[in-house]
């Protein structure tokens, strides 16, 4: 592997991101799957590091699942979106940051529509207003919060408590990175290092100690895949696809796992459970599971958060090993209290 | 084993790391004309039995070349051995050889 | 009437308009961007489909044409057109009065690094025909250790993605011919191309891809290649889709060779303004008569040679430079 070559499309796949003065919305399965990512996040930006992250109790979802699940069609979705742009507007804010990747998409998706279709963008601002009395402006900068975590990677590090490291043997620990299939596959150029290196998770881990392991299925979905896992006959397909990656990637090792989505460290997460369950079989050391993070939990981590108000205790594959891996401390009698 | 009501879905693709190659290299000798094949498809096209059974000595070439060897002799035990693929095929494979020796190399049962 | 020529670009149809315009009398000065004359032939090994030696071949080229005036590592700047003579200024400031013009600019090789999912660049075992070719030349024998190798077929050709619509013509006989080659050099390797059509159009094509066959016992996969990547022991794993089985397909490889295309000269839209003429669609030169005249531009006494105007074998290309040489004669005679 030669790194000279990553560093080259990585140089080429750069996009700007504003670093401060946010409009946030959050995901609508976030907040049950990984309950302490958002909260997390606000917490980060706005106490940590002193920046204006607006949200608003009135944004609903974007209508993504509904969208990639075959239920509602493009207009509607966009009347939606238009919505929540709106919402922005009159919040007075111009960079607009999505904490779903199928949201982030899906916003992606249709302001480049609006772009190629004018007309669509006029029927839709027609649609929200005579449906809410609405008006809005398009996002000056759109962005994922992943984003705007690998923009402040650095400030996280200066203030970092911990080491993505192995504290027994020094050496960085082995990271593979999940990034979700709506964050750059469709748009290469809206992603930090473009579709097929994409250097989002791994500008951060890179800042914050530890080691990127560039398996062969890593470009492959979690299989979360919407349809693929919502009815149960399909099920079958969404842990195959999980199933796969995690044979491809078991030979290197990996310590942990950091993905930017909201589905796939769920899938990534609960499928591990189910595979030993149907086949017997674990993927991480001592027959334990490889834990998967968000990249807020890693952030925390990293800060130096208490795991458990990280809302640790709701991974389906302990965490434990790996913090004891890196030498953070916790209270294994509070795990369940919080 | 838990039952969740679903499973593993087994996976369709060929994994050229894991051929016979040693079954593959005793076909070559028996029918040196294997290798010569170019996909072409005529001997499908006018294959007596292909029209009512799933037979085709083209995809049986490639699953063989896959490794998917069993596909090829379940195919290949349609054939009525009538010849006509001999007379068709451009590259002169001596096709009725072949196929007997697919069947003989992988095959359960000798013909 | 003015009997000097100037001929832009110094390959093979440069070289071999030159020789026949020599002998047919006319002074002919040659303007070489690089430092040596030969192009893309100069870093080529063997040449299909007999496997002649590209450096005699090229020998050959230069015996004649040394009679022509060169200027290397130089490039034209500027052509007007007076009274029917056009006066070229070279970037060392040299002037030329010359009676026609030549061009003979060439192609150049796709960046193999721009298909991002082959990890050229990146993939240690990841290399381009021409990285190939160049081992064969200077017997870098590492390569020739892989007991695993495959060949990517249309690199860069036939995809609008990198736009290049077009296909490449020489890439498919080029890969049977370095599979072959391969195959003297290491027995014992497995070897596969994928390729989407064999276009195995030239004599002596279908005869070395039989071979291919036949005699080396190369795997032909018709699907083109998705994706590469790097498993723990650094092998590369490749994903294809055998296209006549209509099955997904991985292979894990030692060695894999990406068949970069012959892409338009990059400096094609420059030269076009500095003479008047037209690229098409593809970023080739354009030709007022592509059936019936493979030299003549809408500009008189201006003509094109060579792969400037498409993808072109060496043969067809040294046709095309004869050619040229003679519409020369034909409008300083007229």
């Amino acid at each position: 592997m030669n790194i000279n070559g990553k560093k080259k499309i990585w140089s080429e796949y750069q996009k700007e991101i504003p670093e401060d003065h946010y409009f946030y919305v959050r995901s609508c399965i976030r907040q049950n799957f990984f309950p302490a990512s958002e909260k997390l996040f606000l917490e980060i930006v706005r106490e940590r590091l002193s920046l204006d992250f607006f949200e608003t109790e009135h944004h609903t979802t974007c209508g993504g699942i509904a969208y990639h699940s075959d239920t509602i069609p493009q207009e509607t979705v966009m009347t939606i979106v238009a919505r929540q742009f709106a919402l922005m507007t009159e919040a007075g804010y111009k960079n607009y940051v999505a904490s779903c990747i199928t949201s982030f998409g899906l916003y992606t998706e249709i302001l480049d529509t609006w772009h190629h279709f004018p007309e669509l963008e006029s029927k839709i601002r027609d649609y929200l207003w005579k449906t809410t009395k609405r008006e809005f402006q398009k996002p000056e900068y759109l962005a994922h919060a992943s984003d705007v975590v690998y923009k402040l990677r650095n400030k996280i590090a200066s203030q970092a408590k911990y080491k993505l490291v192995n504290k027994d043997t020094g050496e960085p620990l082995k990271v593979v990175e999940h990034i979700g299939c709506h964050y750059s596959k469709m748009f290469p150029s809206k992603g930090v290092g473009g579709a097929e290196y994409p250097y989002v998770l791994t500008g951060m881990i890179e800042a914050w100690g530890g080691e990127i392991v560039d398996y062969p299925e890593r470009r492959h979905c979690c299989g979360f895949g919407f349809r693929q896992y919502l009815v149960q006959a399909n099920r079958g397909y969404s842990i195959s696809n999980t199933h796969k990656k995690f044979e491809s990637m078991a030979p290197f090792k990996p310590d942990m796992i950091i993905t930017n989505c909201p589905g796939c460290p769920y899938f990534l997460d609960r499928w591990q459970y189910v595979i030993k369950e149907m086949e017997g079989k674990t993927y991480g050391e001592n027959g334990e599971g490889i834990p998967v993070f968000t990249y807020e939990e890693v952030a925390g981590l990293v800060l130096g958060y208490d795991p458990w108000y990280l809302g640790m205790q709701m991974h389906q594959t302990a965490v434990e090993p790996l913090l004891d891996k890196i030498g953070i401390k916790y209270n294994k009698e509070e795990k369940y209290l919080l | 084993m838990k039952e969740f009501g679903y499973s593993l879905s087994p996976s369709s693709r060929v994994d050229l790391d894991k051929v016979d190659k040693s079954k593959q290299n005793r076909l070559f000798a028996l029918e040196p004309g294997f290798k010569k094949c170019m996909s072409c498809g005529s001997c499908s096209a006018t294959c007596s039995a292909g029209n009512y059974t799933d037979v085709s000595l083209r995809r049986a070439i490639s699953y063989i070349q896959n490794g998917q060897d069993q596909l090829a002799v379940n195919m290949l035990r349609n054939c009525m051995l009538c010849g006509k693929c001999l007379i068709i095929c451009p590259r002169g494979i001596n096709t009725r050889n072949l196929i007997r020796n697919i069947l003989n190399v992988y095959g359960e049962k000798q013909i | 009437m003015n009997r000097e020529i100037l001929i832009i670009g110094g390959g093979p149809a440069g070289l071999e308009c030159a020789n026949s315009l020599i002998s047919l009398g006319y002074k002919v000065f040659i303007v070489e961007k690089s430092a040596e004359p030969g192009g893309h032939l100069r870093k080529w090994d063997r040449l299909f489909p007999y496997g002649a030696s590209a450096s005699e071949t090229l020998e050959k080229l230069l015996q004649q044409s040394n009679k022509a005036l060169f200027f290397y590592e130089t490039e034209v700047k500027s052509i007007k057109k007076s009274d029917g003579v056009f006066i070229a200024t070279l970037s060392d400031e040299t002037q030329l009065h010359v009676g026609s013009i030549v061009v003979a600019t060439g192609f150049s090789l796709f960046p193999a690094a721009k298909k991002e999912e082959y990890g050229y660049g990146i993939y240690n075992g990841v290399i381009t025909n021409a990285d190939l070719e160049d081992a064969f030349k200077t017997g870098k024998k590492e390569f020739f250790k892989a007991n695993r190798v495959g060949f990517v077929h249309c690199v860069g050709s036939r995809d609008e993605k990198v736009c290049n619509r077009h296909c490449s013509k020489v890439c498919c006989v080029t890969a049977v011919k370095q599979a072959c080659e391969f195959k003297d050099l290491n027995p014992e390797a497995e070897v596969y191309c994928f390729y989407m059509d064999l276009r195995m159009f030239g004599r002596g094509y279908e005869d070395l891809y039989l071979k291919a066959q036949n005699k080396y016992g190369i795997r032909f996969i018709r699907g083109r290649v998705s994706e590469v990547a790097e498993d723990v022991d650094g092998c590369l794993v490749l994903k294809a889709e055998d296209t006549l089985t209509s099955r997904p397909l991985k292979v894990t490889l030692d060695l894999l060779v990406l068949m970069s295309g012959i892409s338009k000269n990059p400096d094609n839209d420059e030269i076009a303004l500095m003479l008047g003429i037209d690229t098409d669609e593809d970023g080739f030169l354009s030709l007022c008569e592509p059936n019936l005249n493979n030299n003549k531009t809408q500009v008189e006494g201006v003509f094109l040679t060579g792969s400037v105007t498409g993808p072109k074998t060496l043969p067809e290309t040294l046709n095309e430079a004869r050619a040229a040489a003679l519409a020369v004669h034909k409008y300083l005679s007229r």
